[in-house]
């Protein structure tokens, strides 16, 4: 599932490919034996790189990223492929199996990369670079599988509710919710005023999902959580109290009209649509959403000034340890046979220059501590603060899981917001997806 | 009909019926000669003595559409078959083999049964509307009247429209409050809006309408070649006996047609099967998998959920069901099409 979104907003896949100009050599790869692992010899490398980000800013952020790279190694050239989101994670899937994978690959953590790991496709960075690793300090913990690191993220953030203040002062409510019941008494003083209190993009499944991985980790503890994620046992009761939660959420119709169907991106009427067009009040997402609706109105503004975040409510009477939190974000690892000046550049990407650069963009939240001043946005700071200050982030539900999991998770909380499953069909379709990894 | 899915699947159905078969119905004439001079040749150059150039020849000019088919269809089957029997991600060296039970999974899994009962419900949608509706229209169209050549054509247009874009252009009419909900409205027919595309209980029948919208064309330009081929002579024979223009229809246009009647209901019948475009750009099988036909739950547990073993498994079981579908219409409802082909060779 998708982590940054920022591109599908825009185009139904349109992959620009982008070539760094540069002395020729084409994109032979010498070995990894022969490259330099500073990148200060003199041996021509050209490395492979796809991202997802193929719209502004962060189309012309990578390129820069890359063209200072080779300012200081000129005999690395970088040629870039921007490919869209979805698009991205399809190709990477056939390109992955292949003998010839891209050399810097986007890594979002957790289970997936397990079975990459797995199938001994990731360079492991432990060793190649440690003091950028130890400079990202916990954020890292995502990118980890059996104790060595594999992947270097560069933007860590966590999902909440982004919010229309004007609505919720025409509705009345003061102040944002901050438990269970004064989340239900605003979803109903929002009906009373006529607008769909909450979008939902269901129809892309995992916006649906999010929805049982936030109540999942306030109803489970830390401990549960990451037992269920190596182990993969899903018997704790806590699993099926997350559904149950969900259901009084379901069952309140907080949604949007036609949820079922809505996309989470793409066009006026998604969920992020709905939101950035004044046509629901709320939407939970991830700390990308205020970059998508802005390229959801006409004046490329979003909400504006009317935007807002807060976070999840925490749930009295269960195991789950308040203000814990779902996030997740973006990395990049190394593919097994990349040339060993990879792992560099990696760890140029996360330096405090290019961080402070990347918090600069508000395409995301910088994951090095020392770049955190760079977030200018006040919702981005708030966010960046909880996510600080939060006692346990737990990776989002579907990559912690891993794809086969996590996409039968999803499609069971899809099914649940038809009213076509029960908590326990939920667990259940965990359970007969683990039997089959 | 239904998701002829262009020239795809034409070509499919080609593999499977001798073209020949579909030939007659057309032109008669010309392919009667052709088909009449091949046999003789067949048959002259059995035990010739130029035998063995003549394989050559044929050696010569089958070899390279033979190795190519041999690399791009015959070795990815097999390899389809091979893969089905492990437990693989995709990733991982394919180790875990684990016989049929990605087979006893596929068929036990009421997702998929869901999914093939989607498909059929088109099959016989298809049938049950998309063939009277298509059939009168072809009549009409078939009648001298001002402005026929504009309304064949007009009439034609969604067929030759990619599928993909006509897909996403009814996603955009079908949101909730969207352009056709505004023209049922401005009619006052407020009463008959529904949730196109998110209400688990009628997206299939949206799907449908859809389809119908996009292949009723196809039917009907089938079926107006069709008509070109029934002798006017019949016609007029009957009007001077009395019989009216429906009873004319009837008795001897509709019979006359059967052939052609039978070819579209085959193409419809693979259409239908193997529907995915249309469903994949509009709704995904969902909401609630309510669309899922067997070719995006393949994709779905193939590729959202890298289970690569068992999404060959799918596919094989999507193969061996369109296969026996086929062979079964061949058998039984073709054949009688097939014998007056044989007489008409033989004549």
């Amino acid at each position: 599932m998708a982590r940054f979104r920022v591109g599908s907003a825009v185009a139904l896949g349109v992959s620009v490919a982008m070539l760094l100009a540069a002395c020729g050599g084409g994109s032979d790869k010498p070995g990894a034996s022969t490259a330099a692992p500073t990148g200060d010899g003199t041996e021509p490398v050209t490395l492979t790189w796809w991202h997802n980000g193929n719209n502004d800013p962060l189309l012309s952020y990578w390129q820069g990223v890359a063209d200072a790279y080779h300012a200081e190694n000129p005999n690395v050239t970088i040629e870039i492929e921007a490919i869209q989101n979805e698009d991205l994670r399809t190709r990477l899937q056939v390109a992955l199996q292949s003998n010839d994978p891209p050399d810097v690959l986007p890594q979002w953590g957790g289970g997936e990369q397990a079975d990459q790991v797995k199938a001994d496709k990731l360079m492991d960075l432990t060793d190649l670079i440690p003091d950028a690793i130890s400079s990202l300090g916990g954020a890292v913990g995502g990118w980890t599988t059996d104790g060595a690191v594999y992947g270097v993220p560069y933007s860590l953030g966590v999902g909440g509710f982004w919010y229309n203040k004007a609505m919720f002062a025409e509705a009345g409510i003061d102040q944002t919710p901050a438990t269970w019941e004064e989340f239900f008494a605003a979803i109903d003083a929002l009906k009373a005023i006529g607008v769909a209190p909450i979008a939902v993009g269901a129809g892309d499944g995992w916006p649906a999902g999010w929805w049982y991985y936030f109540t999942a980790v306030k109803s489970c503890s830390p401990e549960t959580l990451q037992a269920a994620t190596s182990s993969l046992d899903f018997s704790d009761p806590c699993f099926i109290k997350a559904g149950e939660l969900l259901k009084e959420v379901i069952d309140a119709k907080p949604f949007n009209e036609g949820f079922l169907a809505t996309p989470a991106q793409q066009g006026a009427t998604s969920s992020a649509g709905l939101l950035a067009n004044g046509q629901a009040a709320m939407e939970l997402m991830g700390h990308w959403d205020p970059a998508v609706m802005n390229g959801l109105t006409e004046d490329n503004l979003g909400l504006g000034a009317d935007l807002g975040w807060f976070a999840f409510p925490d749930i009295p009477g269960t195991d789950g340890v308040p203000g814990a939190i779902i996030g997740g974000g973006d990395g990049f690892s190394c593919a097994k046979g990349a040339p060993a000046v990879c792992a560099d550049f990696l760890a140029f990407i996360v330096n405090e220059t290019n961080q402070n650069a990347f918090g600069a963009t508000g395409a995301g939240l910088p994951t090095l501590p020392a770049a955190a001043a760079s977030v200018a946005d006040p919702n981005m700071a708030a966010l960046l603060e909880v996510r600080n200050n939060s006692p346990y982030v737990q990776l989002y539900l579907d990559t912690a899981f891993g794809t086969n999991i996590g996409t039968a998770l999803n499609d069971a909380v899809v099914n649940m917001f038809a009213g076509q499953a029960t908590p326990q069909d939920i667990v259940d379709a965990m359970v007969a997806a683990a039997k089959t990894v | 009909m239904s998701g002829v899915a262009g020239a795809g699947s034409q070509r499919d159905a080609g593999a499977v019926i001798d073209p020949t078969d579909a030939a007659p119905v057309l032109t008669q004439g010309t392919a009667d000669r052709a088909l009449a001079r091949s046999a003789v040749s067949r048959r002259a150059g059995r035990r010739g003595p130029s035998d063995w150039r003549k394989r050559l020849e044929i050696a010569v000019l089958v070899a390279p559409a033979l190795v190519l088919f041999l690399i791009f269809v015959v070795w990815p089957i097999v390899q389809a078959a091979r893969y089905s029997l492990f437990r693989w991600n995709g990733l991982e060296p394919m180790t875990n083999f684990i016989g049929l039970d990605n087979y006893k999974e596929v068929l036990g899994d009421t997702v998929f049964r869901n999914a093939l009962g989607h498909n059929f419900t088109i099959v016989v949608l298809s049938l049950l509307i998309q063939l009277p509706l298509g059939l009168g229209i072809a009549l009409l169209l078939n009648r001298k009247m001002r402005g026929r050549t504009v309304l064949r054509l007009i009439i034609f247009v969604p067929y030759v429209i990619a599928e993909v874009i006509a897909a996403v252009v009814w996603l955009l009419l079908l949101q909730p409050r969207g352009p056709l909900d505004a023209m049922l409205e401005a009619f006052h027919l407020t009463g008959i809006r529904q949730l196109w595309l998110a209400e688990p209980k009628i997206v299939l029948y949206t799907m449908f309408g859809v389809l119908t919208w996009k292949y009723l064309g196809f039917a009907i330009i089938l079926f107006l070649a069709g008509l070109q081929s029934v002798p006017i002579e019949l016609s007029e024979a009957a009007a001077l006996d009395g019989a009216s223009w429906w009873q004319t229809q009837r008795r001897i246009t509709i019979p006359l047609l059967g052939p052609t009647i039978r070819i579209w209901a085959f193409l419809s019948m693979i259409g239908s099967l193997q529907l995915f475009d249309m469903v994949w750009v509009m709704t995904h099988g969902g909401p609630g998998r309510s669309t899922e036909t067997m070719v995006t739950y393949m994709i779905s547990v193939g590729f959202d959920r890298n289970r690569l073993g068992y999404g060959t498994a799918v596919a094989i079981v999507l193969f061996a069901i369109s296969l026996g579908m086929a062979l079964l219409y061949q058998r039984f409802i073709l054949r009688r099409d097939n014998i007056e082909a044989d007489s008409g060779r033989k004549r």
